[in-house]
């Protein structure tokens, strides 16, 4: 494997103004600001920040104050929602430079997008939209994260998608296509636990079978969330990706083999709307954790990333 | 692997037939999606549509939280939806959302009764903007006293990055202040005019009234006139103006970020 395309490479020491903070085999939290009193109040340690990075792209106040509190004694990670990757127009290009600025001022240990699509010739529709699988689609997806990670100088994690819909004219699986962006681009991958359970859900697949077939090995994050229930067109179990609540039982259960084949991959708990006590959001990443310690120092198939 | 040239060429066209329904409840459901195994995808698209909606009026709610707590959240929720219809967000930075929402509430034939809520709603907008406005150490009130008094005529001002000023034929800034709060606030007379400052002088967001004369004051000297050119204006809309009284308030609330003087090299 390219050194240069290792996944979530870090910044070279020299380049370093701010402390690193290792991020391996840590579980994390999304930062809400609400949460920062308390978890200034709180002991060490406290896992790993992940933040929205379109939230902090204002010029300076109060989100900018909060995060660099975070960043001095925490590791961050910095999650973009609003690329449009998986979209067939160009990338934003003042989008790219707010984010590769973000990336330069707050040296996160861990760098993500997702493969999803949000904006159509101007208007930004504010989700992670699907897109089909095809030879076509690939090479603008591969084009726009060569784009990303040649401004930001160094790999991104690409987060799979949850998604309702299929698109008939796609040509691959999920599962192939991915590993073909990771292939082409050098990109690392970020595995969203509970997505893959909802689209296998949602799409009547196992779960497993996706798992099996996934690069693993490219994995440097996971992302953990709750999902809410709704029904399809014939009345059957459609599943949400709504962020909304604790991770379901069978999506820790995915999640533990995932950790078993994988080893202790940095965790995220993601919690975005109905937004708990920090005690209830940290007690979801001590149960990552826990899991993570019970796995520690089996990772096999790629030497740590974080340090 | 080569990819077939003529594939390779083509710009797919998957979001020109996904996204137009988002947006628009007439429009069917894309005919490039469809649910597994032969199942309908009418539903499952639904998701999309109630996610970009729904996420762009919680949008919309954050940036007026006062606007939404005068309506009532159906209200709210109403509005908002008519105008992302109308005008959804052209830029990913959702906190950038929303500035032709108050001319929008303005001509909102349900708010006619509520002619004060575009001008409550401009303040929760500049509020916001100065809230995410770049970090500048705002001028201190020391640096006037430094200036010669023969040249203060010839001061300068240049605003800092936070300051917003909005002139109302209502008491927009205190139903604002009202509707921010928590406890429940008196009768307030809607018709009393209000001129409006808003900074963040350090951490806070301030909103506060401006004396009779100071908007048109502080308006000069946002644009660069000089210090005796805007005091001239404002003696002349109201005789017994005090510049030194407004000047001193103006700095505290941080509408400055530096002086120069006019001329000086």
């Amino acid at each position: 494997m390219n050194a240069n395309a290792h996944p979530a490479a870090a910044p070279t020491a020299e380049a370093r103004r701010l402390p690193v903070h290792p991020v391996a085999g840590q579980a994390g939290t999304s930062f809400k600001h609400e949460h920062l009193a308390a978890i200034l109040a709180d002991g060490k340690p406290k896992g790993f920040f992940e933040v929205h990075a379109e939230n902090y792209m204002g010029a300076g106040g109060p989100p900018h104050r909060a995060l660099e509190t975070i960043r001095r004694d925490n590791p961050v990670s910095l999650h973009g929602v609003c690329m449009s990757i998986g979209g067939p127009q160009p990338l934003e290009k003042t989008h790219l430079a707010r984010f590769t600025r973000l990336v330069e001022r707050y040296e996160p240990a861990l760098v993500s997008e997702h493969l999803a699509w949000s904006t159509h010739e101007t208007t930004f529709f504010n989700d992670l939209l699907p897109l089909p699988y095809t030879e076509a689609s690939l090479t603008r997806v591969c084009d726009h994260i060569d784009e990303v990670q040649q401004a930001i100088g160094r790999a991104i994690l690409l987060e799979n998608p949850s998604t309702y819909v299929l698109f008939p004219e796609s040509t691959m699986s999920e599962t192939d296509f991915i590993r073909a962006i990771a292939r082409r681009t050098g990109c690392g991958l970020l595995l969203d636990a509970n997505n893959v359970f909802v689209s296998a859900t949602n799409h009547g697949f196992s779960a497993l079978d996706y798992l099996a077939d996934f690069p693993l090995a490219r994995v440097g994050e996971i992302h953990l969330a709750g999902h809410a229930e709704q029904e399809d067109d014939e009345g059957e179990l459609l599943l949400i990706d709504s962020h909304d609540g604790p991770v379901a039982d069978a999506v820790w259960k995915l999640y533990e083999i995932v950790i078993g084949r994988c080893g202790a991959v940095p965790t995220l708990i993601e919690w975005d709307s109905n937004i708990p006590e920090w005690a209830a959001l940290k007690g979801e990443a001590a149960a990552a954790q826990a899991i993570l310690d019970r796995y520690a120092g089996r990772r096999s198939s790629d030497e740590s990333h974080a340090a | 692997m080569q990819p077939d040239p003529v594939v390779h060429a083509l710009v797919p066209d998957y979001p020109a037939r996904f996204a137009p329904a988002l947006t628009d409840p007439a429009r069917a459901t894309p005919d490039n999606v469809a649910g597994p195994r032969g199942k309908a995808a009418v539903k499952r698209y639904n998701v999309y549509r109630n996610n970009v909606t729904v996420s762009l009026i919680n949008a919309l709610a954050s940036i007026y939280p006062a606007v939404q707590r005068i309506t009532g959240a159906e209200f709210f929720r109403a509005m908002a939806r008519f105008h992302i219809r109308k005008t959804p967000p052209t830029s990913p930075l959702l906190f950038e959302y929303g500035r032709d929402f108050p001319a929008f509430i303005a001509a909102y034939e349900y708010a006619q009764a509520m002619p004060w809520l575009a001008d409550v709603a401009r303040i929760e907008r500049a509020w916001l903007d100065a809230y995410h406005a770049a970090d500048t150490e705002p001028l201190g009130n020391g640096a006037l006293a430094e200036v010669p008094p023969e040249r203060l005529a010839d001061v300068v001002f240049s605003p800092h990055p936070a300051a917003r000023t909005m002139r109302s034929p209502f008491a927009a800034a205190t139903i604002f202040a009202a509707n921010r709060r928590e406890e429940p606030s008196g009768a307030i007379d809607a018709s009393v005019a209000e001129d409006v400052l808003i900074t963040r002088p350090d951490h806070d967001v301030a909103v506060r009234h401006l004396p009779p004369g100071g908007a048109i004051f502080l308006a000069a000297l946002m644009e660069a006139q000089p210090l005796g050119i805007a005091a001239a204006a404002a003696i002349e809309q109201v005789p017994d103006f005090d510049i030194g009284a407004a000047i001193a308030a103006m700095t505290e609330a941080g509408a400055f970020a530096t002086l120069y003087l006019k001329g000086a090299s």
